[in-house]
């Protein structure tokens, strides 16, 4: 049908109907320039703006979203490190009434101690011996001059041989008072040792908290940095939200694993508890009740760490008094307790379930009678403890999770926002693309024209190159009639 | 806040029809022995399929054994049957105890002199139809040549609805090395017989296939 209507004018000759038809499709073209060239540059002109346009919106939107994704970050960083100061500041009020509850005992202490080291050391003080008061007298006497006499020889002999025995004595005495000195001095070690024990273990406890207090001053640092919106806190923060958000997938892809032993421990024994062939939703009703268990456990888990303060999912409990927090504390706590003995039975009832099974494939394939099912003890003790311990594994699942859903708002932000940012580069490229293509579009029409336009091109030259002819001859005329 | 509301009950109840709705994935078996010639000294045969059937079948499934003899339209030649227990400890149990059953009917099986296969079959479709199992095997331990009683009204068309039909175990007869196209023709018939009615039609020699007879 296309063909005939393309070979109307010269059926038998359809190269000469084709150039027939491209001679006037380039006629037309060549009439329709002007408004085929405005049509074309208005419709990529408005493209282009309208895409710019739209670039324009995913901007304004990303940088929306990263304001707020800042805001997000800033308040969670924000209620982290308060959270931290406050937990340094229960240690240092812990630190306080622990070591320095027991200040005024330790002082009355030292006081006693340096007050008898005082005393003793007052009684050890070396009193000098005094002279004795009759040596002058025997200094008179000995001037007294002899001349020979033997009476005054045996006097002087004989105060010689008194002095000499008083000072025998008193230099025993000195010696007794200095050992009884040197015995105080030696009692008083012992204080000294005390004091400097009582002073290094003051040392210690001033130092403790010295610690702390610096980390108190770190931490209000970045406090205040966070307060006042900085980029380095921005910075900081989302680094460790990224660190966080990684950190605490991989925990939480253990914890699956977990969950996922955990089913299957279950998964089993509970077909004969809610039977092999009942559905709930598509879904066999003992992989459903299974997978029940395993939720309230995690959910207890939840409510536990909630109730002890290790996680705050849930304000409404970090926000009630310590006795409901409590009573929540052992209710979860049985609640855990109780699940982790049925699913220790049921770890049981599983490996029951197989021996069981093994027998009746023992008694299809070789037609032996298995009174009794062979239940193995080591798996079976394994497998209950296992069923045990698992739900309380799966309890500190609370952690990582709290992480996970702080990291991920800050994580999904920024991935949100890194989205837009590439939409709206990739909507400015095409209408840049656009833009371009109607300029192409307009070179490639009159490509197509080219001959008619060529025509035309020579036509005006000529044109105008005989007006200038003309003008000259003029010019020339005038001259010469000047010149006359 | 009323249209809510409704939209909230009409949810409700939508998720509890699906939620109480039980899945009728369930399989049901019925095997037919034959009990005429010299099948009463394959047993042992049909007992390795038989021993088959209940390690594959699972809790809720269904089986029953029966003989094809003179009048095979009847629940008397049922041997034992079972729909086994929710609970696999339970069914395991009922496995032991179909086996004994079974094992017991080994020791002391009766010669038929006719076979009345289209009885069975028919006795068969009644039972597989009262179980509502999802899928349902009628298996056919026998060399598909039919002997009716006289006055025994069997030629008409039977419905079998979906029902699998895989015949086991067709021994060629003395005639059939004569001319083997008595048993083409006799496989062909039965063939054609169970199609016509709606089931699909089998046929395992060598049960080393025994793998295809259940899902």
């Amino acid at each position: 049908m296309t063909s005939d209507f393309l070979y109307i004018w010269f059926p038998q000759q359809p190269a000469v109907s084709i150039l027939i038809w491209a001679v006037l499709a380039i006629f037309l073209m060549y009439i329709a320039r002007t408004p085929a060239h405005q049509a074309l540059c208005g419709a990529a002109r408005s493209l282009h703006n309208a895409l710019r346009l739209i670039a324009r919106s995913i901007m304004l939107a990303e940088n929306q979203l990263r304001q707020r994704n800042r805001e997000v970050l800033l308040a969670h960083g924000r209620e982290a490190v308060e959270r931290q100061i406050d937990r340094e500041f229960q240690r240092v009020e812990a630190l306080v009434s622990r070591d320095l509850s027991g200040y005024p005992s330790l002082q009355r202490d030292l006081k006693e101690q340096i007050a008898k080291i005082d005393e003793d050391y007052i009684q050890s003080g070396e009193v000098p011996p005094q002279p004795p008061e009759w040596l002058k007298v025997i200094e008179a006497v000995a001037e007294i001059p002899g001349n020979g006499s033997t009476v005054v020889s045996n006097i002087l002999g004989d105060i010689h041989a008194t002095l000499k025995k008083s000072m025998n004595r008193d230099l025993a005495e000195y010696r007794k008072a200095n050992k009884e000195r040197h015995a105080l001095l030696k009692k008083m070690m012992p204080y000294w040792r005390s004091l400097g024990k009582t002073l290094v273990s003051v040392e210690k406890k001033i130092t403790g908290l010295e610690h702390r207090s610096n980390v108190i001053d770190e931490q209000m640092q970045q406090y205040e940095q966070i307060l006042a919106q900085t980029d380095q806190a921005e910075r900081t923060l989302s680094s460790s939200s990224l660190t966080q958000f990684f950190i605490s997938a991989l925990v939480m892809s253990i914890a699956i694993i977990g969950g996922v032993v955990n089913f299957l421990l279950v998964a089993l024994p509970m077909k004969e508890m809610v039977g092999a062939h009942s559905y709930l939703a598509g879904m066999p009703a003992s992989d459903v009740a299974a997978l029940f268990i395993i939720a309230i456990e995690v959910t207890s888990g939840l409510f536990l760490m909630e109730s002890v303060g290790v996680t705050r999912l849930f304000p409404i409990i970090s926000s009630l008094d310590d006795r409901k927090r409590k009573i929540i504390f052992w209710v979860t706590l049985t609640f855990l307790l109780v699940f982790a003995s049925i699913e220790s039975s049921l770890a049981y009832m599983r490996e029951m379930l197989i021996a069981d099974n093994a027998a009746i494939t023992q008694f299809l394939s070789d037609n032996v009678k298995v009174e009794e099912p062979q239940l193995s003890w080591i798996p079976s003790v394994g497998q209950m403890v296992m069923g045990f311990i698992l739900p309380f594994a799966l309890t500190f699942v609370a952690i990582p999770l709290e992480s996970f859903i702080h990291s991920s708002r800050t994580v999904i932000g920024l991935v949100v926002a890194w989205l837009l940012r590439m939409l709206a580069f990739a909507v400015r490229l095409s209408g840049q693309l656009l833009y371009s293509l109607g300029r192409l579009l307009v070179n490639i029409y009159d490509l197509i024209i080219f001959l008619p336009l060529r025509i035309e091109q020579s036509v005006r030259q000529r044109k105008s190159g005989a007006a200038a002819e003309v003008e000259t001859l003029d010019e020339a005329v005038v001259a010469s009639t000047e010149e006359k | 806040m009323l249209k809510l509301r409704l939209i909230f009950v009409v949810f409700t109840l939508v998720l509890l029809q699906s939620c109480t709705e039980a899945k009728m994935d369930s399989r049901a078996v019925y095997m037919l022995l034959d009990t005429s010639g010299t099948y009463t000294k394959q047993f042992d045969k049909a007992d390795g399929i038989i021993k088959y059937l209940l390690a594959k079948l699972s809790t809720g499934d269904s089986l029953a054994l029966a003989r094809i003899d003179s009048g095979s339209f009847s629940e008397k030649d049922i041997i034992a049957k079972i729909t086994f227990d929710l609970r696999p400890s339970k069914a395991n149990a009922q496995k032991r105890a179909f086996y004994t059953a079974v094992n017991e009917y080994g020791k002391d099986i009766r010669n038929s002199s006719y076979t009345d296969i289209t009885g069975g079959l028919l006795q068969a479709i009644e039972y597989l139809n009262e179980t509502g199992a999802s899928d349902k095997t009628i298996l056919i331990f026998s060399d598909l040549k039919e002997e009716i009683k006289e006055g025994h009204v069997r030629d008409f068309p039977i419905a079998f609805n979906g029902i699998k039909v895989i015949a086991l175990n067709v021994t060629k007869l003395k005639s059939d090395n004569v001319d083997p196209r008595e048993y083409m023709d006799r496989i062909a018939a039965w063939k054609k017989r169970v199609e016509d009615g709606g089931g699909s039609w089998e046929v395992i020699n060598d049960f080393d296939h025994l793998g295809d007879i259940l899902k």
